[in-house]
């Protein structure tokens, strides 16, 4: 019988099972790579966004192809279009019906910026109503660009202290600028 | 055959006279006889399709708006547009059509929504566009394409973004393409490109 020795190499017995890491980093990859997007699709942006939904560019390859239509289930709000004054009291309110830890993507000129429409009718920029994480460039942007700008957003996340961040639920504050 | 219509409906309406146009025949109608001119246009001329309700603000001038009707008859295939001008400056107001083409309702909304300009007798004269309380008629000449400050439809909302309607920023706008020169250097673009969101605009 073989005499019983004192563990002190690798184990695959226990180790095999465990990976070691800090709660942060696994809490943010289990965030970035589950990100439900909440489609606020205004305009031919959202034409854009469905592209990237469906088969050719499929954002199921970044875990963001759930759709939800309801904010209480969503992580990420894609304004997609242009924000009219009109429109802009909803956004809002879906925005404050999210859950958090949630994110903005200003998809287009429109959502950034007001885009070409300088008018009285216009929402100039959404920002002015919700903190945007990232703003993603074009009229519209191509499905590439979006995937891009949600690969921002997850290297973004990935940098986030989640841990510290579930004691509060305080939506993030506008930026001064316009608050 | 365009001025046949016009010559029948001045024998029997006689405020009515005929109106430069450049396409199809077109007439001024005082606006008191315009509630029974359009329901024998439509019962007895066959009238049956009203496609457009728009306006004029002829700014300065008096009567300053004119309300323009395009109706199209399925059956001749033409289409007749009748201008009738308001005669209060200040409060203009026509009698509503919605009555008689159903498609008047929203027209007339949209045409009270751009220009303020009252329809008596419509059913629900909201706005339709702009929400309710947007105290301005865009299409007015004195209103600006940029728009003037005011409050967000929510008042909520406004209190916790602080955000505002603002008066868009125009540097140089409108935006506009230039009518000569080759297509790559036909760009929309502001007439005057010395001001921008950094740099003010001069002042006179």
């Amino acid at each position: 019988m073989a005499e019983k020795k004192e563990e002190l190499a690798y184990d695959t017995k226990i180790e095999g099972d465990i990976v070691v890491t800090k709660a942060d980093a696994a809490i943010n990859w289990i965030r970035s790579h589950s990100m439900w997007p909440m489609p606020m699709g205004l305009a031919c942006c959202a034409i854009e966004l469905m592209a990237t939904a469906s088969s050719r560019f499929d954002i199921a390859r970044f875990g963001a192809e759930v759709m939800r239509f309801s904010p209480r289930q969503a992580d990420v709000m894609i304004v997609a279009g242009t924000v009219t004054y009109k429109m802009a009291p909803a956004v809002r309110r879906i925005y404050d019906q999210m859950a958090a830890p949630k994110w903005v993507i200003a998809m287009g000129a429109c959502a950034s910026t007001g885009g070409m429409y300088r008018s009285y009718a216009v929402l100039q920029g959404v920002d002015r109503i919700v903190p945007v994480d990232v703003y993603v460039s074009g009229c519209p942007p191509r499905p590439e660009a979006l995937l891009d700008g949600l690969l921002k957003l997850q290297k973004k996340v990935g940098r986030e202290r989640s841990l510290s961040r579930l004691g509060s639920v305080e939506s993030p504050r506008l930026s001064p600028t316009h608050a | 055959m365009s001025e046949e219509i016009i010559v029948r409906l001045q024998e029997r309406f006689a405020g009515v006279t005929p109106r430069e146009s450049l396409d199809w025949p077109a007439l001024n109608c005082p606006v008191e006889q315009w509630p029974v001119l359009a329901a024998a246009l439509k019962d007895e001329f066959a009238y049956t399709f009203l496609a457009d309700v728009t306006a004029v603000d002829w700014n300065e001038a008096s009567p300053r708006f004119t309300v323009v009707y395009h109706l199209f008859s399925v059956q001749k295939h033409v289409y007749l547009r009748v201008a009738v001008d308001c005669p209060d400056d200040g409060e203009p107001e026509v009698t509503s059509v919605s009555g008689l083409w159903p498609t008047a309702d929203w027209h007339e909304r949209e045409t009270y929504d751009m220009f303020g300009i009252r329809f008596r007798g419509h059913p629900d004269l909201k706005r339709i566009l702009m929400w309710e309380d947007y105290p301005y008629f865009p299409l007015r000449k004195e209103f600006p394409l940029a728009g003037w400050e005011t409050d967000l439809p929510d008042r909520e909302v406004a209190a916790a973004t602080g955000a505002k309607v603002i008066g868009a920023p125009m540097m140089g706008g409108p935006f506009v393409a230039p009518h000569e020169g080759p297509m790559s250097e036909r760009e929309p673009r502001g007439g005057d490109e010395t001001w921008t969101e950094k740099n003010p605009k001069p002042k006179e």
